[in-house]
């Protein structure tokens, strides 16, 4: 899972790194393969040492109990943020993901529990739903023009007030046993389900990403929007296509917070965007559009895990767990532009 | 093709409608009781939130009171507890609006103090419940004694844990009054008279179900001694049961005590994950602050503090009725 750097229809000046030789991905120079490879093994050394510095610190870290807390706690914003990828590599962002993932939650909760539908209907409705918000989104932003930013900071709102209105602003609960083991089961001994989806979802959001069209035009689109128009493609209908993909990944995580949680909390989901979009860039993609990977943003939401779950082994206050946090993430983005800028 | 297009802007515009419809459908639920009494008082309740269900408790005892009295209520609050600055826009319009008399619930104690003197100079009665104002200008408050509740859960863990061994705490805030005093009122408790327990780790989740699980099962690797864990308020408590349920533990390897009540609480005191949760009294909150706005209104002297109390509840005093009668699912 290297990034992806597919060939854009017309060379973009503003991302020169990201033009290819002719002939495209299958040739292009060692050195840049090597390039990005280097960008995500510097995210995944910063993961190693945290691993390292933690396991030394205290012995209860590195226990197969803790470090499957550790992936079970990624659960959720990792498949948030696979799906946010996508939109991010476009330039474009998106904040409805976090109450969008609660609205998503409370309608599975609607459709299994108020309205008595087999589970499955239930899970498809529930992302469905996610898949709904994303479409809006598209639409928002290409049709009618709006900024990213704005479109999803509406829908973020609505999202948020609609789960409460639906829910009644109380928690809908699943007495099914079988939803409650699609976080909670072991598929394979010892690993939660929820954290199997996350890889799942990861796989195949890599070779959405990387084997297709859709992938290929995400980055394309993110590159430079204009030329890829301008070279044929119709980048509203892919613009829509890609929120509505990320959308599908919301409903994803809505149904997996649910089942865990064996509820739908309509009040929860604020904040969870953030966390998700800082994964992302932390696993190098770049806010301006045109390039990342699915795989840093996996490596991404593991060291935000990894390092709020170490500061509460240690515990270090919360508030200094947020300082520490922070700091983080500066140095990650901080030292990433620093070696991007030393290429260029 | 531009047919097909125009359709698709279309059919985008009527799922666009429908989730409106949807929106304007469930709109009426957050309106206040309407009783059809003749007097036609208002009474503006300001409250720290709506969403919770202590919240919505809160609300459901100030409705039926209100019902009683004839009188008519709105209830409105911030979207989450960390918004002063949105709340005392509510109280600012509430004044504009100059209802029969405010009920309001602080914040913050400081930042409401000028909003509350010039209701006070607008000639509107100002009582206060859950939390209160440092201002002069209200004539009472309805609340919990939370120093008290938080002392009574240390009681009760430090009693389930033989008097020794290690308990550490996931708070819902280190900001707010409540979560303060519920977690000062536990640990001067077990300092005081408890010697042998030690208190090894304090955290907060925010009341947030999914971080209080996550926090609880790093307090558990942390420390393979621990023997019990109180949780602040409701989502911290069920974060707690939670996360026991995902290690496969149970009420007996751990001694869980909560906070307020709610179904999954309730659920995992009747299966045994948890010990007992302190509960408040969030409906006679609701409902004695709507009498003592009536009681104001009609220049009675409502009582300065009105302590609507706290009691502990596990499996077997559940269904008692003075306690089943202040639990909500």
């Amino acid at each position: 899972m290297t990034t992806s750097t597919p060939p854009t229809p017309t060379p973009s000046a503003k991302n020169p790194e990201q033009i290819n030789p002719p002939g495209g991905a299958e040739r292009r120079g060692i050195g840049q393969v090597l390039r990005s490879q280097l960008q995500q093994s510097l995210a995944f050394a910063t993961l190693v040492v945290l691993i390292i510095f933690f396991s030394v610190s205290s012995s209860s870290f590195f226990t197969v109990s803790n470090i499957s807390g550790i992936l079970l706690s990624t659960a959720v914003i990792g498949i948030l943020a696979v799906g946010t990828t996508f939109v991010i590599i476009t330039g474009g962002i998106d904040l409805s993901i976090g109450t969008g993932m609660t609205l998503c939650a409370v309608m599975t909760g609607v459709f299994i529990t108020n309205m008595g539908l087999p589970l499955v209907v239930g899970v498809i409705g529930g992302i469905a739903t996610g898949a709904l918000m994303g479409f809006i989104n598209g639409f928002n932003i290409t049709f009618l023009g709006l900024p990213p930013f704005i479109a999803t900071l509406a829908m973020m709102l609505i999202a948020q007030g609609l789960a409460l209105v639906i829910s009644g602003v109380a928690p809908i609960y699943f007495a099914e046993q079988a939803f409650k083991d699609i976080a909670l089961g072991t598929l394979i001994p010892g690993l939660p389900n929820a954290v199997l989806i996350l890889f799942l979802c990861a796989l195949v959001a890599y070779v959405v990403l990387s084997k297709t069209i859709l992938g290929r035009y995400t980055f394309a689109i993110g590159s430079n929007e204009e030329a890829t128009r301008l070279s044929g493609v119709n980048t509203r209908k892919w613009t829509i296509l890609i929120y509505t993909v990320a959308g599908i990944f919301t409903g994803i995580a809505g149904v997996v917070i649910a089942a865990r949680l064996g509820s739908a909390q309509p009040q929860l989901g604020t904040g969870y965007e953030l966390q998700a979009i800082a994964a992302v860039i932390i696993g190098g993609t770049s806010l301006l559009g045109g390039r990342g990977s699915i795989l840093g943003t996996l490596i991404g939401a593991l060291i935000m895990s990894v390092l709020i779950n170490g500061l509460r082994i240690l515990s270090i206050q919360t508030e200094w767990q947020n300082v520490v946090v922070g700091i983080v993430i500066l140095v990650a983005v901080f030292t990433d532009s620093l070696r991007r800028r030393r290429e260029a | 093709m531009k047919n097909r297009k125009k359709m698709s802007v279309l059919a985008a515009a009527a799922i666009a409608v429908v989730a409106l419809a949807g929106c304007a459908q469930g709109g009426d639920a957050g309106s206040g009781g309407d009783a059809g009494g003749g007097e036609g008082i208002e009474i503006a309740m300001i409250s720290k939130g709506f969403q919770h269900q202590f919240w919505q408790a809160v609300k459901t005892g100030a409705e039926q009171r209100a019902e009683e009295l004839g009188v008519t209520i709105t209830f409105e609050g911030p979207a989450s507890e960390t918004e002063v600055d949105a709340q005392l826009q509510m109280l600012q319009a509430a004044i504009d609006r100059s209802p029969d008399a405010i009920a309001y619930a602080a914040l913050d104690p400081e930042a409401c103090i000028p909003l509350i003197d010039a209701a006070g100079a607008a000639d509107i009665p100002v009582v206060q419940f859950d939390a209160g104002c440092d201002s002069d200008v209200p004539v009472s408050i309805a609340k919990t004694d939370s120093l008290g509740a938080g002392a009574l859960a240390a009681d009760h863990m430090a009693e389930l844990m033989g008097g020794e061994g290690e308990v550490a705490i996931v708070g819902h805030s280190q900001i707010n009054s409540t979560g303060v005093e519920r977690r000062d009122g536990f640990v001067d408790q077990m300092e005081a008279e408890y010697p042998d327990i030690e208190i090894v780790d304090i955290q907060y989740g925010d009341g947030d179900h999914l971080k209080s699980a996550d926090i609880a099962k790093a307090m558990i690797a942390a420390h393979p001694d621990l023997k019990g864990i109180y949780g602040t308020n409701e989502g911290s408590a069920v974060g707690v049961v939670n996360a026991l349920t995902e290690l496969s533990l149970t009420g007996d390897d751990l001694t869980v005590i909560g906070f307020d009540s709610g179904k999954a609480q309730m659920d995992a005191i009747t299966n045994g994950l948890m010990a007992g949760a302190i509960t408040q009294n969030p409906i006679g909150i609701g409902a004695e602050t709507v009498q003592a706005a009536f009681d104001a209104i009609n220049g009675e002297t409502p009582e300065e503090v009105i302590d609507t109390g706290y009691f502990f509840y596990d499996a077997d005093n559940m269904t008692d009725e003075e306690i089943a009668a202040v639990l909500y699912e």
